[in-house]
């Protein structure tokens, strides 16, 4: 029979808020990072121009239909060799996930803008607005209120995704906790406790989640 | 100077795939005309009244509102956005569905145009949306969102909204067909009222009543042709052409206007 033994993690404490940190931090950045690539992509396969659509398109695809995982160890070790840049693990990571977030947010944005109904735009055309005042002023205000429950969804799968980057060695949450479990040869209670550490900050923000959706549901 | 039309639409055409909704339509509209479009659905009135602001951008043809003129057709060039948002705001436009913004109260609602597209100081704006809200009887429903409001309301408001932009012309585009009966008396009395102040409108429209009633003209069309037109109470009462004698016998012709104008 196992004895569990969490007491020990205690001396490694500080190196698990350390990753934490930077799981927190790394979110914050590719949440922020994916918004704008998804917003660029969203206007662009919605563009009145064939061939930005089907560059958007082609983005969005090559990074929803590709695993996140190999992504990240294409940026970090393919990359550099084709393009001939040299890349920090934490700029590679960071890039791959931007982008990879960034397809689904297009998908999302795009989305939420196409349902808004035709007559919301038409009636700003009709009073004089041009197509750029038509989208800032009238659709996306509404459109925004119905994405906001599939952004936040994506930016917690977003958080997730971090702990994908221990693979190229940038020190996370699950990359310290894998030193941890290494030298304290207790690999159950850290994992246990990463997994505790992840839903601890991601069940509030989902509860917060429902509630928004509640209240716009009202509003509507 | 009233011997121009303000509104002079010449072989306007436009098809939407092998469809040809338009076939060489020519329509003018005297300064303070009012003009109803009749005929069955599908028979183009509503695609000639997106042409005339251009909703809809015509294949060929021309279309002048007041001193704009814009030519359509092979070597003409369409015109660019801006040019098209300009034009677009001296004409007011209604819809059948409103179209109000719903994320916005309905004083919001009308001093939109005129803050974001005339540029106007918000105070400004602002006294003018009262003015017209407590032109078309709403000034107190100002702070409330239009889901709050019912269709014949919306419409008034949506009216409000666009006679905010001091258009000068004013086009309808079946503007009662959404409401329940009751309502649609409220909205034509607007229309109404705008009519006898002097305002240039189009009005497509399937009230044959209102239409005798408040419009000059009455221009009848059928798969996309003029069929027959004329004064309105003329063309109503004694139709020339059978197919109008057709299309009319679904209507009471005369008779009063809907309860809520009669009364007023």
């Amino acid at each position: 029979m196992y004895q569990w033994d969490f007491g020990i993690l205690w001396s490694y404490r500080w190196l698990f808020l350390n990753g934490l940190g930077v799981t927190v931090g790394f979110t914050v950045v590719i949440v922020v990072c994916g918004l704008l690539c998804g917003l660029i992509a969203a206007f662009g396969s919605l563009s009145r121009f064939k061939a930005v659509r089907t560059l958007a398109l082609i983005f969005i695809e090559a990074f929803r239909c590709t695993p996140i995982l190999v992504q990240l160890i294409w940026f970090y070790y393919a990359l550099p060799i084709l393009a001939g840049v040299e890349m920090t693990p934490i700029t590679a990571s960071a890039l791959a996930l931007s982008l990879y977030g960034g397809s689904f947010y297009s998908e999302i944005i795009r989305g939420g803008i196409v349902s808004i109904d035709r007559g919301q735009s038409e009636a700003g055309a009709a009073l004089g607005m041009t197509p750029r005042q038509t989208m800032t002023r009238i659709v996306l205000p509404q459109a925004i209120k119905r994405m906001i429950p599939a952004l936040m969804n994506q930016s917690i799968i977003q958080f997730k995704n971090t702990s994908l980057v221990s693979v190229l060695a940038v020190p996370d949450l699950v990359y310290q906790s894998q030193v941890a479990a290494h030298d304290s040869y207790r690999p159950l209670e850290t994992y246990t406790a990463v997994a505790v550490a992840y839903a601890a900050i991601l069940i509030p923000l989902t509860i917060l989640v429902r509630r928004g959706e509640k209240r716009m549901a009202v509003s509507e | 100077m009233s011997d121009t039309p303000k509104i002079e639409v010449r072989s306007l055409r436009k098809s939407f795939g092998s469809n040809e909704v338009l076939k060489s339509i020519s329509l003018d509209v005297a300064k303070g005309g009012v003009v109803a479009l009749i005929g069955p659905s599908g028979s183009g009135k509503s695609t000639l009244l997106r042409c005339i602001n251009l909703l809809v951008v015509p294949d060929g043809g021309s279309v002048r509102v007041g001193d704009t003129r814009f030519e359509f057709g092979t070597g003409a060039r369409l015109p660019d956005v801006k040019t098209l948002a300009r034009f677009r705001a001296t004409t007011g436009m209604v819809f059948q569905h409103f179209n109000l913004f719903p994320h916005m109260t309905t004083l919001r609602n009308v001093m939109e145009g005129p803050v974001t597209v005339r540029r106007m100081p918000r105070a400004d704006a602002e006294k003018l949306a009262r003015a017209q809200l407590a032109k078309v009887g709403l000034s107190e429903k100002a702070d409330q969102y239009p889901a709050t409001l019912s269709g014949g309301q919306k419409q008034r408001v949506a009216i409000a909204r666009a006679l905010a932009m001091e258009p000068d012309v004013m086009l309808f585009d079946e503007a009662t067909s959404a409401l329940d009966p009751e309502l649609v008396g409220e909205v034509l009395n607007v229309i109404q009222q705008l009519a006898a102040e002097g305002m240039t409108m189009v009005i497509v429209t399937h009230e044959i009543a209102f239409a005798r009633e408040v419009a000059d003209r009455v221009v009848f069309m059928r798969d996309g042709v003029v069929v027959e037109e004329g004064p309105a109470r003329q063309v109503i009462d004694t139709p020339q052409e059978a197919a109008m004698r057709a299309f009319l016998s679904h209507f009471h012709r005369t008779g009063a206007l809907p309860p809520a104008t009669a009364a007023s």
